[in-house]
């Protein structure tokens, strides 16, 4: 409770909200442009930038005298420009591999600014306080002149992506293929440069040079869970952007001693776990329980196609058959087959015949269904053996998997190309019944 | 004939990388409305040509040009097909919009395409025979699938000449025969085909001129002429024995299928 | 003040050596990044021990850093491969994340930690003359200077013992594989070396400009050789040079001595880049004018 109200005396500062306010949209923008820099594969790029405008800062600062916005705006555009262009012209003009270009432009770059740094403090001049929050970032530090101005270069930077969209999405996808149709990818290159650029100096103050580089990467990395398409992803990165950058400048306010930055990461983090664990599709856990449901299928449907080959093996088919009829037919773990014949049976596939011990008999559609498994299995044998030049001992085990998977269009495709065959090539007859092909025992 | 300008003249074209030249003095006219198969071995710098072709690599020297003008002024005339390993293909966009990317080169910068680019690609989409697939992501297709994508951006262009890199590198059965029949169709359609190919056998019965490239320009010809052992020995070095038994069989092949084609 | 200069530019000289040895080999991997995303992710591993062992023990802080060291590449490895993320986003997001993680450590834990956040970020390098080890009551010397040396052996000895299976790797690890070289071992073993060798300068020169030492010298080298051996023994030559000269550096202009280090290594990597013999901008540059070989000497046919 007390954190809540917490919370609440924070939000009431109007100071705060104007922080607040200016930590949203970097949010925002830096998770909408973070998409093209991972998708471009330039995500520790930004790291480097990120780094390089430390001395851009620190330059602008000794040459005005104290914290002008637009000076360090400035200053720190100019720098990372000029490691883009640095990184650009060792990859280009050596034989060292672009993480090497990006790992000495970071750290030498930085290593002056931090000389820069050193120097002002040894000089001595009163405003420095302030330099220090470019290192973890300090939001509380903004002032509402600041907020202004970054807040502003924020919506430039979302509506000049807004209006060059279709160009950055041509030029990350394919940039080869762009050029020849004649766009001026190098320019478009560069305006999605100079977009990083304004972007990490407008996090600066919020996130601080050494962690800017996450909230480019982990918004658009979360995003990228959630959808196949990229203005949706855009979208959902520029949320959880948003909300990182709230969820930290609001953690570390409640906390006086703390930097903004890594709480801002942590928020990110969590929200990029999520949707690691949980995004329908690609999520993590959505995946480990569609294989699961997967595998709890084949199981089903080889308990009922054991059956089916019960009957076809003696020709009756109103027999009881029990589980230990099953079992010996086909060997598979007696757990697992219990729970196959409970749910067969609520699928209403199988009768449960009561009595010691408990029988099973096919109902008529779960004779089709398992008819259809067996048939299809045995068209794969017959279509490995003669299309595909596979030796009739070696199919049994590849047709056993694909059972599960032929779809009916596939099936159809099949009985015309092998001309509705009677036979595998083990010469068993393929039954084709009265049914409708229907498709797999849960579909 | 003589009056028209060549689709693409190349002139003393000479390309390196890091000093080491990659195509070396290269000298030829496209003709208009030919199925070509550019061959050679690997590192002959067949793709290099095509890139430097496309403006995409900067020559050492030469002049290379489109209609009798620079490429650069030519470029609505000319479409490319890249290599299959070129992209991301877990690139969050759909088949769909990949191939309404083909219209890109008719619309200016920052416009968005109207009905009519909708349409066409639509109509691309359905001649490579992937209408079905439109909105799925294209990191879902097989390598057959995708390099029919490919192509159909490509037709989305509506160009004149098409320059494809290895459209044919492991695509299925189905989808070779489907691409010979595009390329065929295009190149009765009046339009220029050069296409970077790996698979000797093929050349015969799918190709009309072959342009035998290995750093330099062995021979470039209709495939009668060219397609010979002689040259591809000269170009493979004659030192791939497997090669030139291919190329025999190949001949054999196409000494069947000749008076049907042509 | 002799002798605090001495231990000073004995300790730059020690790291500096330490990192290009084993950064070499990041470098020919094409790995470099992993140093950078190494040296920042060891520090909730140094945060760890200090909370722990409530002092600047330096065993534990080894150990913490080594841990979380294989932890970045393992972690990079798993986004990589499970979360079908690119290789260079899913560094990205692990090593900002523990260098977060670190972070908030530090300053939740100011009071008890014996570490503040600009020493993370630049080292102080200045103070080791007063960082003494007292042994038995015997004074030698400062602590870190035997630490670095302890890891210089280490390094050179991993170097020494592999060198023939990291050369190997290092040109190629399919090739490697191929030859029965337990890749993943030397891999680990190098990752380990490099965590090592960060956390060991890492009191020195601070998080970010470990890095410089671990990357730029090597590739200054690079451009300078072919070879494997000339290319060790330039890289970390020119890695001590950089700690000298940058110390003096630090000195004229009364600025961070990590910092003004890490400036010297770039310093020699342009001199590197614009007049390498074989690789230099603009040794090239002359050379174009000449005219291109003629055709024989490719012997095309």
């Amino acid at each position: 409770m007390s954190e809540l109200l917490n919370i609440l005396q924070y939000l009431d500062d109007p100071n705060a909200r104007y922080v607040l306010a200016g930590t949203f949209l970097l949010g925002i923008s830096a998770g909408v442009l973070g998409c093209f820099a991972i998708l471009r594969r330039r995500a520790l790029v930004g790291d480097a930038v990120a780094h390089a405008v430390l001395p851009g800062v620190c330059l602008a600062f000794i040459i005005v005298g104290d914290k002008d916005p637009f000076a360090l705006l400035i200053g720190s555009m100019i720098f990372g420009w000029i490691s883009m262009i640095v990184m650009d012209a060792i990859v280009r003009n050596t034989k060292l591999s672009t993480d090497a270009s990006i790992g000495m432009v970071l750290s030498v770059f930085f290593g002056l600014g931090v000389v820069l740094l050193t120097y002002i403090q040894s000089t001595g001049n009163v405003n420095q306080s302030g330099l220090d929050a470019f290192l973890f970032g300090n939001a509380a530090s903004l002032l509402p002149g600041d907020v202004m101005v970054f807040g502003t270069l924020s919506v430039i930077i979302l509506i000049v992506i807004a209006v060059s969209y279709k160009e950055m999405k041509m030029v990350s996808f394919d940039p080869g293929f762009a050029k020849s149709i004649g766009y001026p990818v190098k320019r478009i290159e560069f305006l999605i440069a100079t977009l990083m650029v304004m972007t990490i100096t407008v996090g600066l103050q919020a996130v601080g040079v050494v962690l800017m580089a996450s909230m480019l990467i982990i918004p658009a990395a979360a995003g990228r869970y959630w959808t196949e398409s990229l203005g949706i992803m855009i979208v959902i990165a520029g949320a959880v952007g948003a909300i990182s950058g709230v969820g930290g400048t609001v953690i570390s306010g409640l906390a006086p001693a703390m930097p903004t930055g890594p709480w801002i990461v942590v928020t990110a983090l969590f929200l990029f776990l999520i949707s690691f664990m949980f995004a329908p599709k690609r999520g993590e856990v959505i995946r480990k329980l569609k294989n699961m449901r997967n595998r709890v299928r084949v199981q089903d449907e080889n308990v009922l196609k054991t059956i089916y080959l019960l009957e076809e093996q003696d020709g009756l088919a109103g027999k009881v058959r029990s589980m230990r009829d099953i079992l010996k037919r086909r060997r598979m773990n007696i757990r697992k087959t219990r729970s196959s014949l409970a749910r067969l049976h609520s699928d209403g596939l199988i009768q449960l015949i009561p009595g010691k011990p408990a029988g099973y008999l096919l109902t008529d559609e779960g004779r089709a269904r398992a008819m259809r498994l067996v048939r299809v299995h045995r068209l794969w044998e017959l279509y490995l053996t003669s299309h595909v030049q596979i030796a009739g001992d070696h199919v049994h085990d590849d047709a056993e998997s694909m059972e599960h998977l032929i779809t009916p269009e596939i099936e159809e495709q099949l009985t015309s190309l092998l001309g509705r065959p009677a036979t595998d090539p083990h010469l068993r007859k393929i039954p084709y019944g009265e049914t409708t092909t229907g498709g797999g025992l849960l579909s | 004939m003589s009056n028209k300008l060549p689709p693409i003249e190349v002139h003393d074209l000479t390309v390196a990388y890091r000093k080491k030249p990659v195509l070396w003095d290269i000298d030829f006219d496209v003709p208009e409305g030919k199925l070509i198969a550019v061959i050679g071995p690997n590192g002959a710098g067949k793709s290099t040509l095509i890139k430097t072709i496309m403006g995409l690599i900067e020559p050492v020297s030469g002049k290379i040009l489109v209609y009798g003008k620079p490429v650069d002024r030519e470029r609505p005339r000319i479409a490319y097909v890249p290599q299959r390993e070129s992209v991301d293909w877990d690139f969050p966009i759909s088949v769909y919009e990949l191939v309404l990317m083909g219209r890109y080169s008719h619309l200016k910068l920052f416009r968005r395409p109207g009905s009519n680019d909708r349409r066409i690609a639509t109509e691309a989409l359905e001649k490579v025979g992937m209408s079905d697939y439109a909105g799925r992501q294209i990191s879902q297709l097989s390598g057959g699938q995708q390099q029919r994508v490919f192509l159909a951006r490509a037709l989305a262009q509506q160009a004149d000449i098409y320059l494809m890199d290895e459209p044919l590198a492991g695509v299925d059965a189905a989808t070779e025969t489907t691409i010979f029949e595009l390329l065929s169709v295009l190149r009765d359609e009046g339009k220029t085909v050069l296409v970077v190919h790996h698979d000797l056998q093929s050349v015969s019965g799918n190709f009309d001129w072959v342009m035998l490239l290995n750093l330099r320009l062995v021979a470039f010809g209709p495939r009668e002429e060219v397609f010979t052992t002689e040259n591809l020995q000269k170009a493979y070095g004659g030192r791939l024995n497997i090669l030139t038994q291919v190329v025999e069989l190949a001949k054999e092949k196409s000494f069947v299928r000749e008076p049907g084609h042509e | 003040m002799i002798t605090s200069t001495f231990w000073i530019l004995l300790t730059g000289s020690l790291a500096a050596a330490s990192c290009a040895l084993v950064g070499s080999f990041l470098v020919l991997r094409k790995q470099s990044m992993m140093g950078d995303a190494i040296s920042h992710a060891v520090l909730p591993g140094i945060a760890i021990a200090f909370l722990l062992t409530a002092s600047r023990n330096t065993f534990p802080m080894l150990l913490g850093a080594g841990a979380f060291g294989l932890l970045t590449v393992y972690f990079t490895e798993f986004l990589h491969k499970r979360g079908r993320l690119m290789h260079d986003t899913s560094m990205g997001i692990v090593f900002t994340s523990l260098f977060a993680f670190g972070v908030i450590l530090i300053s939740l834990f100011a009071a008890q930690v014996d570490l503040d956040q600009e020493c993370v970020l630049y080292g102080e390098i200045a103070y080791i003359p007063w960082d003494l080890w007292i042994w038995n009551g015997t004074n030698m010397g400062p602590r870190p200077v035997w630490i670095l040396g302890f890891v210089l052996m280490l390094n050179l000895a991993f170097v020494g013992f592999f060198y023939k299976e990291l050369k190997v790797y290092a040109f190629s690890p399919e090739y490697a594989a191929s030859l029965g070289i337990p890749v993943g071992l030397i891999h680990y073993g190098l990752m380990g070396s490099v965590s090592f060798s960060t956390i060991a300068s890492f009191e020195s020169v601070g998080a970010i400009l470990v890095v410089a030492l671990l990357i730029v010298p090597p590739a200054t080298a690079y451009l300078l050789t072919e070879k494997l051996k000339p290319m060790l023994l330039l890289a970390m030559a020119i890695g001590v040079l950089s700690a000298i000269s940058g110390y003096y550096l630090a000195l004229f202009i009364n600025a961070s001595i990590a910092g003004s280090i890490a400036v010297m290594t770039g310093i020699f990597f342009l001199v590197a880049y614009l007049f390498s013999p074989s690789d230099g901008v603009l040794t090239r540059r002359y050379r174009k004018a000449e005219p291109l070989a003629e055709p024989d000497e490719f012997a095309l046919f």
